[in-house]
This record gives C-alpha cells, sequence and structure tokens, in this order.
C-alpha cells in the first residue's frame, strides 16, 4: 500500500488499531430530577478536570498554538445556556441526564449548522467532542485513548486529532499511518517535530489493517507493508539502520562551515513553519532560517493572528536564532492553502487566483499588521523580508510601497525596527523568472521557490498522479530558468538562495553549486546531508559541464548524467 | 436594571473572537445581563448562546442588565462594541 510519506524514517512494529468508539445515550423516565441534574453537575466538573489536565499535557506535546482547542472546549462544557437546556430538558421531560444533555448539545448544533459561517460550523464539531466526553463520563465508558499503550506500536487511525495525539505516551509511539491526511495535516506537522516515521492519506488503511498485525512503514516514500515477508523485514531493517548510521555520520557536520572541497563558501538554511520548529533548526545546526512561512501561523485558528500574536512569534523565532539571518515570507494564503475565515471563495482555478501577494495588496490591514509585526521583530536580530508569488514590477513596487507606509508608521510611533532590512522576493512564476534582470534591479535578494516554479513552468500539478510524472527537478527547461536568474542576481550583486524541494535534492546539489547558487533552504532534517553533499562537491567538477547540461534534451537525460556524476 | 443600544460595527460581527472577548467580559460581572435581538433573548455569559445569536455587522443590540453592577457591565460591553473590540479601524 502507498500513501503520503511526511515524517521522515522507518518503522518496524505491531499495529495499535486507533478506532474511537463512544458512548450512546438512551433515554430513560426518570423519577427524581434533583438527583439527575445533580449527575450533570457532577460530569461537567468532570468533564473540566480532564480537558485540563489534556490542555497541561497538550503544551508540552503538542504546543501551545495546537493547545488553544482545549480552552475553547473548557468554555463550552461550563457554558450556561447548555446547562440550563439540560436541567429544563431534565425538569419538564423527566428524562435522565444522558438523554437531556444529548438533547440540549444536539440543538445547538443543529442551529450551528444550519448557520451559512464557517467558524460556528468549527463550533459543531467542538461540540460533539464535547457531547461524546460528557456522556463518557456519565455512561461510566472508558473511552479508548493512547495514554496507555502497553508496548511500543504503530498508531493506525482514521485521523488523528490534537486532542488524540496530546494524550499519548510518545516514548510507545512508533509510528503513524492515517487514512486521511495531507502533507500539512496536524497529524503530519506534529509527527514531524516529535521526529516520528509517519504515513498519511494511506487508502484503505481502516479496512485492510487489523489491531496486532505487523507493518513496516517508510515515512520518505509513503509505502506500508502489511505482514511483509522475511526479505521484506529484512530489506527494511537494514534501511533502518543504515538511516541511523547515516544520521549520526552526519553529526560530525555540525558546528562546520558548508564550504566545497574547492573552498566555495555556501550557507545552508532551514525551511519552518512555527517557531516550535527552530528547535530542529539549532539541533540540525542550519545557518539561518531561509524561509519562514507564516501562512502557519494563521492556519487552524478561527480568526486573524493580531499584530502582538505575530510579533511575539516572529521575534522568538529571530531571537533565538542569535543574530542568524531569518527570511520572513508575507501571508502565501490562497492555491491549496485554505484559511476559512479568511473568507476566500471558491475558484476555479485556485493556483491561478486570489493568492499570496494579490491578497495582501489588496487586503491591506491584514498585510499591514504583519508587515508591522515583521518589523517591530526586525529590532531582535537579521530579519529579511520576503513577498510570495511576485509575477509583476508593479506588484513588487506596490508591497514596497505599503512597507515604506509602514516603516514611516513606525518611526512617527518611535517604535524600534531595523531600518537596513533587506526586501526580497520568491521567485516561483515563470513571467518574474523571465524576467529576473529587471527584478534584480529592485529586490534585494532572490529565492527560488521551485516547488511553484517546476508546476507554473510546465503547467502540471504533482498532486495529479495522471500528470505527475511531467514534474521533474530535472526538467530542462526548469534548470535553464535557474540558471539565468542565477546569473542576473550575480550581474546585478545580490545573493541569490533556492527553497524548494530541489535545493535538497542529492543528485542536483552539485550542479547547482557549479551554477553559482549561494543559499540552500530546505526541511531542517535535510540540513547535515546537504552540508555533507556540498563537502563532498567541487564547484570546478560541473562548472564548465553546466552548459552542455542545459543542452540536454530531456529531464531522464539530466537526471541519468548527474546521477552518473555522483555514484 | 440598566441598558443600552449598540450597532455592531465590526467586519466579522459577533463571531469568532470579538464573541469570546464579549462573553468574558460579561462574565467578570456579577449581574445577569441579556441580549436582545429582535425580540428575542439572549445571555450575555454563554458563549453557545452569543454565538446562536447569529449577529452581524451593522445589527442594533440592546444590552441589558440586572445587579449590583449593572451599569458597569452594560456600559463595558457597549465600549467594547463601540471600540471595535480593541481592533483598529476594520483591521479584523
Amino acid at each position: 500500500m502507498k500513501g503520503i510519506g511526511v515524517s521522515t524514517g522507518i518503522a518496524t512494529g505491531k499495529v495499535f488499531l486507533y478506532d474511537p468508539k463512544r458512548a450512546v445515550a438512551q433515554k430513560r423516565t426518570i423519577t427524581d430530577a434533583e438527583s439527575e441534574i445533580a449527575r450533570l453537575k457532577a460530569a461537567r466538573a468532570e468533564a473540566k478536570r480532564q480537558i485540563k489536565i489534556l490542555h497541561i499535557g497538550a503544551l508540552e506535546t503538542i504546543g501551545k498554538q495546537e493547545a488553544l482547542i482545549f480552552e475553547a472546549h473548557i468554555a463550552l462544557v461550563d457554558d450556561p445556556a447548555l446547562f440550563k437546556e439540560a436541567t429544563k430538558n431534565i425538569t419538564t421531560q423527566n428524562v435522565n441526564a444522558e438523554w437531556a444533555l444529548n438533547e440540549a448539545i444536539d440543538k445547538f448544533i443543529q442551529m450551528f449548522e444550519a448557520m451559512d459561517n464557517k467558524y460556528i460550523a468549527e463550533r459543531a464539531a467542538d461540540l460533539r467532542d464535547i457531547k461524546s466526553r460528557m456522556l463518557d463520563i456519565l455512561m461510566g465508558v472508558k473511552a479508548q485513548d493512547l495514554s496507555n499503550l502497553n508496548e511500543q506500536s504503530i498508531i493506525v487511525a482514521l485521523d488523528l486529532f490534537p486532542s488524540d495525539m496530546a494524550k499519548m505516551n510518545k516514548d510507545k509511539v512508533l509510528g503513524f499511518v492515517t487514512e486521511f491526511g495531507a502533507k500539512l495535516s496536524h497529524v503530519a506537522i506534529i509527527a514531524r517535530s516529535l521526529e516520528i516515521p509517519a504515513v498519511v492519506g494511506l487508502n484503505g488503511a481502516m479496512a485492510n489493517i487489523n489491531h496486532g498485525d505487523l507493518i513496516i512503514l517508510d515515512g520518505d516514500t509513503g509505502e506500508v507493508f502489511l505482514n511483509p515477508d522475511k526479505s521484506t523485514i529484512d530489506k527494511y531493517e537494514k534501511k533502518k539502520h543504515e538511516y541511523f548510521y547515516f544520521k549520526n555520520e552526519l553529526k560530525v557536520f555540525k558546528g562546520k562551515p558548508s564550504i566545497t572541497k574547492d573552498g566555495i563558501r555556501v550557507h545552508i538554511l532551514a525551511n519552518i513553519g512555527t517557531p516550535k520548529d527552530v528547535d530542529s533548526c539549532i539541533e540540525n545546526d542550519a545557518e539561518g532560517i531561509g524561509l519562514f512561512r507564516t501562512e502557519f501561523l494563521f492556519m487552524d485558528r478561527q480568526d486573524i493572528p493580531s499584530e502582538d500574536e505575530q510579533f511575539d512569534a516572529y521575534k522568538e523565532v529571530v531571537s533565538r536564532m542569535q543574530g542568524k539571518p531569518v527570511v520572513i515570507r508575507t501571508l502565501d494564503v490562497g492555491g491549496d492553502k485554505d484559511i476559512p475565515y479568511l473568507g476566500l471563495s471558491k475558484e476555479d482555478n485556485p493556483f491561478l487566483g486570489y493568492r499570496a501577494i494579490r491578497y495582501c495588496i489588496d487586503k491591506e490591514d491584514i498585510f499591514k499588521a504583519q508587515l508591522r509585526a515583521i518589523l517591530r521583530a526586525s529590532a531582535y536580530g537579521h530579519v529579511k523580508i520576503m513577498f510570495p508569488m511576485i509575477a509583476t514590477l508593479t506588484e513588487l513596487r506596490m508591497a514596497k510601497a505599503i512597507l515604506n507606509e509602514v516603516r514611516i508608521d513606525l518611526k512617527l510611533e518611535n517604535i524600534a525596527f531595523d531600518e537596513k532590512m533587506k526586501t526580497g522576493i520568491m521567485v516561483e512564476i515563470p513571467a518574474c523568472a523571465i524576467a529576473a534582470d529587471l527584478f534584480a534591479k529592485e529586490a534585494d535578494f532572490f529565492s527560488i521557490g521551485t516547488n511553484d516554479l517546476i508546476q507554473y513552468t510546465l503547467a502540471v500539478d504533482r498532486g495529479n498522479p495522471k500528470v505527475a510524472a511531467l514534474y521533474s527537478n530535472y526538467n530542462p527547461s526548469v534548470l535553464r530558468l535557474v540558471k539565468y536568474v542565477i546569473d542576473c542576481a550575480h550581474k546585478n550583486g545580490i545573493p541569490v538562495g533556492m527553497c524548494g524541494e530541489a535545493a535538497s535534492d542529492p543528485v542536483l546539489i552539485p550542479a547547482l553549486v557549479a551554477m553559482g547558487l549561494e543559499d540552500f533552504s530546505m526541511n531542517p532534517s535535510s540540513v547535515l546531508r546537504t552540508r555533507s553533499i556540498v563537502s563532498n562537491t567541487a564547484k570546478v567538477d560541473l562548472a564548465d559541464k553546466v552548459e552542455s547540461i542545459l543542452s540536454m534534451a530531456t529531464a531522464e537525460e539530466v537526471e541519468e548524467y548527474l546521477t552518473a556524476q555522483i555514484s | 436594571m440598566f441598558r443600552a443600544e449598540v450597532q455592531l460595527i465590526n467586519e466579522t460581527g459577533l463571531h469568532a473572537r470579538p464573541a469570546s472577548l464579549f462573553v468574558a467580559a460579561a462574565k467578570k460581572y456579577q449581574s445577569d445581563i441579556a441580549i436582545l435581538k429582535d425580540g428575542e433573548e439572549y445571555d450575555a455569559k454563554s458563549i453557545l448562546s452569543v454565538l446562536s445569536m447569529g449577529a452581524y455587522k451593522g445589527e442594533s443590540l440592546i444590552i441589558s442588565a440586572v445587579g449590583t453592577d449593572e451599569k458597569e457591565a452594560v456600559l463595558e460591553l457597549k465600549a467594547l462594541i463601540v471600540d471595535n473590540f480593541g481592533e483598529r479601524e476594520g483591521s479584523l
């Protein structure tokens, strides 16, 4: 079976099938209303106690942002209107506490679901969650959870929510497999930060995998082997050892500069989404942050993070990086990244639509609050700002003009910021790459975003299996654009980096070094491996081959040639 | 009893963060506090009640309180709405 590998590493182990079944309320006629109300009050107190414990656990296991949800749950359990409705049901209909509560909560759920408001619809999901918790308590049902894993297991589930992961005993979890989910879902993000291998989006996982089955999961390729034969087990045990061995080998590259065999200095930086990711940047000795994807601060919540909230997050990252560069990319929303409360409407072609800088220039209030937060954070370290999805010079000029207004505001308010902060752009739209000579005169630096550049250059959605094969890091058209962008940057004396997945592709790195790329930004876990590759590369090896590589006709030819060079 | 009428001016209406802020502010007071909208009465200390009200930008509400601190309660809740929940104009 094959899903999406979202957290690197190999896990072999027994399956813990996580399929929580919740209590269902039964209607009973009662005579003693007082005692039912007392039961309801006791259940409320117990639910609050449980959620408080979860909240504390969540702060440690899954982080402050994800833990906020439990504060909302406590408010719902404690809600006076809900309690009033439930007690009214008990006294007027002579029904048991379970049924009274069930009816009261369902009433609000139905009311909320009938309203055309995404925020309120999400509260309906929270109500379902507290309903099962309170019914479990009233009926004495011990809900299955992940806190009492007896042996080391691979968790297999339909989906895993923050509340499931907050409860689990991390030391007993070897890996995660879920039927739902994508690269950016909760389970993927949490698994990566815990460095536990994970595969999500595995179709048929619940139907085909049983509790106690032996499985192997490969968090890189997304492969899952169910009850594998001896030779597969041996093969993956070997792969697992190599992985650990490799990880240990790489430790010698910690604290070392990234220098090629012929003395060319490059920088290997990390891509992050939240302040929490700084841990693994430090752990893996990244030389800075080449891409801070700020949209993560906007996700999984119900409203826009305020300027102060954003400032706190940026400042935390910047301070912890202690003077190393931190490139903060402004909000890149839209495309596949939907943030419900921003109210973006469904589009026929979201990747060609209202997203990223197009949205921000239009929503000046949201944009300015973010720019203020970034500028304020720049007083605490080495911040660079970067605009995503720039297609035209007009967009860059408009974004810079708004940034300037914010600078003037801050000056008038006597708020400190770094007046020399550099302003750069993502080069990810072919229109920008093709005119890189013009952009290089108005941007302070370039960062080539290969994921989108490949998608837009080849007009291919790599999420669509029917056409995904067209998507290649080695496509000659893409590589020509990359080379041209690097050359234009050099001619105009501005730095140029790359922050797409191609930047950590072991086969491509020597060619990128030969083309003169200076900064490589990637997932923190790839930093040391890339430094080892750079250290074993000499720019001169391929420097005079660049022209012939760019003259190759197909991606396959390029890949074959470059693979032969490293083996 | 003390009461005051107020018009919602923020984009979101009484949802999301504004609703949470409103309920949190109401809970600080001893008085019973109700919101009246279209002839219906809602409990200002209940997030479920406030959300089920479905109050949007431009709508008028009456905040009404009974108790020892009724005046302070109504004035603070009214000010919260008038000041756009502490956000600068239109920044939500």
